[in-house]
């Protein structure tokens, strides 16, 4: 069914560390390694080793510049926590290069659900992952049209649309180890910038870091409501600050006397 | 949005048979022609026919056409299964209409069955246009000005349809036809016209800040792509028109499927309704509607494209 389901108090979906992110792209890598032989299906690659290969991703790692210069407000100022809101407030002195990895966001009013015309998209009422199941899918493409975040991509070889699963045969998966019930894309993360966890109850550890971080999620004026969260850069530590010349004048008397008599020497 | 061949012409030959079938429907409830049951039947077989070659080009534009009947199943959320559910329903009450009509003319059975077909009609199409102003992720779609137009496109070509078949069993359009044609052409353009300079001012306003979220920080601009070969988002949303091109479009469209076809109402309203009258305001206005269907598509930018650029 593509009626979305009644709002579930579980919520799974990722946080995603901005600051911290150094656009490895192990993620997405880790996440076609996986999903190739997932449950879903294998993610094949159209010409995979020719001149254009062309292939589902379910994460793709964008780069961007900010420049210095007029920032504009923050989105939701009344939700002011302490650190955030300085790090909102905070124009790099001199820009800076934020890494964006891009992938299903797991939305509550998922548009990509509801025009899907045959029931093969749909949300997950236990715990809101959004899936596509690819035995119903007629390749319409409808629903990634109507997916803000570029989340769905469309298999040629196969005939059907995909997008990220949030692992969930791994995640559910009692022969893997405890530790390893988790995304792909979180377990390869080197800088551990990407967190899996329960945003719907407040007090699980990706929401307390959400409420910690003013995590948010881009485009709430579509209205789609996703569930993900990024965690925005920190304010970068000023570049001419540590250019200080304060920090280059040299006073010889305040030196230890073996360290101002060799200052002496070699100062004939 | 990257026109693909097949939607553009499913939505203007399926828009011209559905306008047919309504101004079958229509004539059919409220005062038949006094034409033989052949002839009155022969304009709602090739409204049927325009809109089951739609349906067939994008049956074709699916990934998996052999489960296409499962697009029926969710007509509860979904416009496009509306769609397949009223263009179903439509052609039904065509052929319902058809046989009443052989078996017995001027029966309330057949008035019966135009009415359900003028509804289907209209609601099929009115479908069609909410599959894309639903969508809030394509601004140059989600607006006012769409349905009114997708309406207004599928009653013109269907009239332009309509006129040149019975121009072929010597009917020719009275004063008020020929003005009501030439009106509605009119109308059409100014319409297209109105929707063009509506998406000129609100056609992209969220820009790479705006969907990563980073706007707060400074200017935004990609540095180095996500990908270094083409994917699916930038073959399917990727494609947007130059504005020069448009600029040129323009023009063509509005001549095409508003001068020309204005041009041969007012001849029909003198009296000079003809068969070659009739098929070159026809045929001008389906080549101006497949330029404006194109140009629906090729300057519709989807806000996944700003990730991008
Ligand atoms: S990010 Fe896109 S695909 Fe994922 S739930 Fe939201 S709208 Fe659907
Ligand atoms: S492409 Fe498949 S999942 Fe997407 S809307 Fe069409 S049928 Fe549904």
């Amino acid at each position: 069914m593509t009626a979305l389901p009644l709002p579930s108090p579980r919520k799974l979906g990722l946080v995603i560390d901005l600051d911290t992110c150094v656009g490895c792209h192990a993620c997405a890598v880790a996440c076609k390694e996986w999903n190739e032989q997932g449950a879903f299906g294998p993610l094949p690659d159209q010409d995979p080793y020719g001149a254009e290969p062309l292939g589902v991703w379910f994460n793709r790692v964008h780069t961007y510049e900010v420049a210095a210069g007029n920032p504009l407000p923050p989105p939701t100022p009344a939700r002011a926590i302490a650190p955030a809101a300085s790090a909102a407030a905070a124009a790099p002195a001199q820009g800076m290069t934020v890494h964006f990895p891009r992938s299903c966001l797991h939305c509550e009013d998922a548009a990509c659900v509801t025009v899907c015309p045959t029931g093969a998209s749909y949300k997950r009422a236990s715990d809101g992952i959004v899936l596509v199941d690819e035995d119903k899918c007629i390749g319409c493409k409808l629903c990634a049209w109507a997916c803000p975040y570029g989340a769905r991509e469309y298999s040629e070889v196969r005939g059907v649309m995909q997008k990220c699963t949030l692992c969930v045969d791994r995640i559910y998966n009692e022969s893997l180890d405890p530790a390893d019930r988790q995304p792909a894309c979180v377990l390869a993360c080197p800088t551990r910038a990407r967190h899996f966890g329960d945003l719907g109850d407040p007090g699980s550890e990706v929401s307390r870091l959400v409420a910690a971080r003013e995590g948010y999620a881009p485009l709430p004026e579509l209205g789609y409501r996703p569930v993900n969260r990024y965690l925005p850069p920190r304010p970068r530590r000023d570049g001419a600050a540590a250019a200080d010349p304060a920090a280059e004048r040299f006073d010889a008397s305040r030196l230890p006397p073996l360290l101002r008599w060799a200052d002496r020497l070699l100062s004939r | 949005m990257h026109p693909a061949l097949s939607v553009v012409v499913f939505t203007t030959l399926s828009g011209a048979g559905l306008g047919v079938l309504f101004l079958a429907a229509l004539l059919q409830s409220l005062a038949p022609l006094p034409l033989s049951r052949e002839l009155a039947v022969a304009p709602v077989a090739v409204g049927a026919a325009l809109l089951v070659a739609g349906l067939g080009s994008a049956f074709f534009h699916l990934g998996r056409p052999g489960r296409a009947w499962r697009a029926f199943s969710q007509w509860r959320t979904s416009w496009l299964s509306r769609e397949a559910v009223a263009a179903t329903a439509t052609l039904g009450a065509g052929a319902a209409m058809a046989a009443c009509m052989w078996i017995a003319p001027g029966g309330t059975g057949a008035t019966t069955a135009a009415i359900i077909l003028a509804g289907c009609s209209v609601a099929t199409v009115y479908a069609t246009a909410c599959i894309y102003t639903s969508l809030r992720t394509i601004p140059a779609w989600h607006n006012a000005w769409v349905a009114p137009t997708f309406l207004l496109a599928a009653g013109l070509s269907g009239a332009a349809v309509f006129w040149l078949l019975l121009s072929f069993a010597f009917w020719r359009p009275g004063r008020a036809e020929g003005l009501v044609f030439a009106l509605a052409a009119v109308g059409f353009a100014l319409a297209k016209v109105g929707y063009w300079r509506h998406i000129d001012r609100h056609g992209a306003k969220l820009d790479t800040g705006a969907v990563t979220g980073l706007a707060r920080f400074g200017s935004v601009r990609p540095a180095e792509a996500p990908h270094t070969e083409a994917n699916f988002l930038l073959r399917e949303m990727g494609f947007v028109l130059a504005r020069r091109h448009a600029r040129r479009l323009r023009p063509c469209a509005v001549v095409l499927c508003g001068v020309a076809p204005a041009v041969g109402g007012l001849l029909a309203f003198a009296g000079l309704g003809g068969t070659a009258v009739a098929a070159t305001a026809t045929l001008s206005l389906l080549a101006g509607l497949l330029v404006e269907r194109w140009l629906f598509f090729a300057q519709a930018r989807h806000v996944v494209v700003a990730y991008y650029r």
